[in-house]
């Protein structure tokens, strides 16, 4: 059976040129790069160049780059580093769709006594800056919102916002994880202060992250250890793992066309011919403010796991909003913060592409996820009484 | 993804008994697509008053469907009286078992039976009777005691995993924790005394068979649990010969385990005789 992947939002395939120049750094130079001899040198260089060249596509200085052992790390160390560092402000500043990595970072502080502002979306999965504006004070210490949604690929303005923050001197983190490598991303033109990717959603392993942090930036280490990076976070370097990011950045800049350009119109071949092959298809999301990439879906009367798996068995691998493939009983937080009725909620299907996918797989999901659809309305029990009301059978 | 059994994989890729009958004797829906699974179960008698066919349509995840459709397999032949014996706990078993998280589905099923029968009988299972504890879900106390009674339940996540109650904005928890508390006092007083294990008498074959399975069921998972294991090496007439491994070969106190546990065990689901000696290398 072949494999059509189209869930690069969840994980993607470290890229050949990545595992390759990794591969050395497990067994020939094993080198640690603090030591002081020849041997940990040699070590110590590649991971400066793995450095700059993070630095390099993220438009920062590699003083900047912070690595970390994935992006739930990199966002736990922005958000708890800031707050140790004004310990006198308790209000932070976030929105009700944040991957869990913010999300529950924030809720928990909620717990410990901060008090904590979560933006509403519209039904396009839309910020209303106006209430950003409003919800800002002197007590606020951190304002940390995503540049992309991981379920429907919804960009935020982050750099409107970020110049609406930075007027009052706020702090403002932004979960990046989702939009590094899709589009185009440069610090030095931007108000945001802190930001984090993850490797293995751009082509590089689980197990590595990067966090920026502008220059000045007050920020206390979440890993206290060792003197390793600039002692803003202790453990010895993730060696082949940092060279790995460092190549798939130097990659995924290389490949921002080819993201925009072809990923793109993969994506919105599907999504065009999907809605034209499936009635009572929505498509969830700001269609205009979308990562080239993400197709948010919604097919109603039908359940999002049972369709996964129904084209699981034909080797086609998505992923759901639906409340029974996350393990809670409730649709996603994303869906329900935008209002998606819950005729389409639990129906939500989302694909996710990479470079590494080709037209003839979207013809092949195509071809296979309109009979899929129908086979689940016709045991639906609500399908039936849908077409009744609109007078079609 | 979930560890669906075979059989479940099975009812979902070729769910049995799928459509509505029309003009049916008995019709019952529950569930709705605000919670994210619903089942619409109808039935026509023979004239045995046996379930002659039953057909259902389920909107809902992979098990769900299962569920569904191994229902009404279940069913199918049944006099009402025997199908309102059915519990959720069959219908999972018929399946080969579902994930805990899953076993909602099952009691779905079992509910639409429950209303569709109702509806034979010309009653309603009304809602407004009870009282509706988790208001994200609309489940009401007599769904959930029902549940808890069923299938011996005990914490509120279990109760979330078999009737969705509790699983939303958690609100409820506290009173899912006291209608717990209240059907287990109720079970306690209710329930006879734990029934001895039947003991017959036991040809050889089946005498190594059952030390074999006691051994393997209710024996060596609690000594793993504690770090140790037992081989067994021999069985001469009533003498069970073990090896002690792992942390229970050096244990000082193995010597208690072996009689007042394994033998104990061993006495109490194989015969009142069996005497345990430990086998040294």
């Amino acid at each position: 059976m072949k494999t059509v992947y189209v869930d690069n939002n969840a994980t993607t395939k470290v890229a050949p040129e990545v595992l390759e120049e990794m591969l050395p750094y497990f067994s020939e130079y094993y080198g640690n790069p603090s030591s002081m001899h020849f041997f940990g040198g040699q070590v110590q260089k590649k991971v400066d160049e793995a450095r700059a060249k993070v630095a390099d596509f993220l438009g920062a200085e590699p003083s900047e780059i912070v690595f970390t052992s994935c992006g739930t790390e990199s966002d736990n160390a922005a958000i708890l580093g800031t707050l140790d560092s004004y310990p006198e402000k308790r209000h932070l500043i976030t929105t009700r769709v944040e991957h869990p990595a913010v999300g529950n970072v924030t809720t928990y502080l909620g717990r410990k006594g901060y008090r904590v502002t979560e933006l509403s979306v519209d039904r396009e999965g839309r910020l209303d800056l106006d209430e950003l504006k409003e919800s800002l004070t002197n007590e606020t210490t951190l304002v940390t919102i995503m540049y992309a949604n991981n379920e429907t690929g919804v960009i935020f303005p982050v750099e409107e916002i970020g110049e609406i923050v930075k007027a009052k001197g706020i702090p403002f983190h932004t979960d990046a994880v989702q939009a590094a490598g899709k589009i185009p991303l440069n610090t030095k033109k931007s108000t945001v202060d802190m930001l984090s990717i993850s490797g293995h959603k751009l082509h590089a392993p689980k197990g590595i992250g990067v966090l920026y942090i502008r220059r000045g930036t007050r920020f206390s280490p979440f890993l206290i250890g060792g003197h390793q990076e600039k002692g803003r976070r202790g453990g010895t370097e993730n060696v082949p793992y940092i060279i790995g990011i460092g190549k798939a950045c130097e990659l995924a800049k290389k490949h921002l066309d080819e993201e925009n350009v072809k990923v793109k119109a993969l994506r919105d071949y599907l999504d065009a011919r999907l809605l034209e092959k499936i009635p009572n298809t929505l498509i969830n999301g700001d269609r205009a403010h979308r990562l080239p990439n993400t197709l948010s879906v919604s097919f109603e009367y039908v359940e999002g796991e049972s369709i996964l798996l129904l084209l699981s068995d034909l080797g086609i691998c998505a992923s759901s909003g639906s409340a029974c493939t996350s393990g809670s009983l409730e649709p996603s937080h994303v869906l329900r913060a935008m209002g998606v009725p819950f005729t389409a909620a639990h129906g939500s299907i989302r694909f996710s592409l990479s470079i590494y996918n080709t037209k003839e797989e979207m013809d092949y999901i195509i071809e296979h996820l309109p009979p899929i659809i129908q086979r689940l309305r016709d045991i639906s029990p609500f399908w039936k009484d849908y077409l009744k009301s609109q007078g079609k059978v | 993804m979930w560890d669906y059994t075979e059989k479940v994989k099975d009812h979902f890729l070729n769910p049995r008994n799928v459509g509505e009958i029309d003009d049916p004797d008995g019709a019952g829906e529950v569930g709705s697509l605000a919670c994210g699974d619903a089942l619409r179960l109808t039935f026509k008698l023979d004239e045995n008053k046996r379930i002659r066919d039953v057909k259902f349509k389920t909107f809902g995840c992979a098990s769900a469907i299962a569920s569904s459709s191994a229902l009404t397999e279940i069913v199918k032949g049944m006099t009402l009286e025997e199908a309102a014996k059915v519990t959720n706990q069959d219908i999972a078993n018929y399946l080969g078992g579902l994930p805990e998280e899953k076993m909602h589905c099952s009691v779905m099923g079992r509910e639409a039976l429950e209303v569709a029968i109702a509806s034979y009988r010309g009653q309603k299972v009304e809602k407004e009777e009870f009282e509706v504890v988790c208001n994200c879900f609309g489940v009401t106390d007599r769904e959930i005691a029902h549940a808890i009674r069923e299938n011996d339940l005990k914490t509120v996540e279990q109760v979330t995993h078999y009737t969705k109650a509790g699983g939303g904005c958690g609100k409820c928890h506290p009173k899912i924790e006291a209608i717990i508390e209240k059907i287990r006092k109720e079970m306690e007083k209710e329930a006879p005394p734990p029934p001895k294990p039947e003991k017959r008498k036991l040809t050889n074959i089946q005498k190594i068979k059952l030390i074999e399975e006691t051994l393997g069921r209710e024996i060596i998972p609690a000594l793993k649990a504690d770090g140790g294991d037992l081989d067994l090496i021999d069985i001469e007439g009533n003498k069970v010969l073990v090896a002690l491994r792992g942390s229970c070969s050096f244990c000082p106190s193995a010597e208690i385990t072996l009689k007042q546990y394994v033998e104990t065990k061993l006495r109490e689901f194989v015969s009142d005789d069996i005497v345990v000696e430990e086998v040294r290398p």
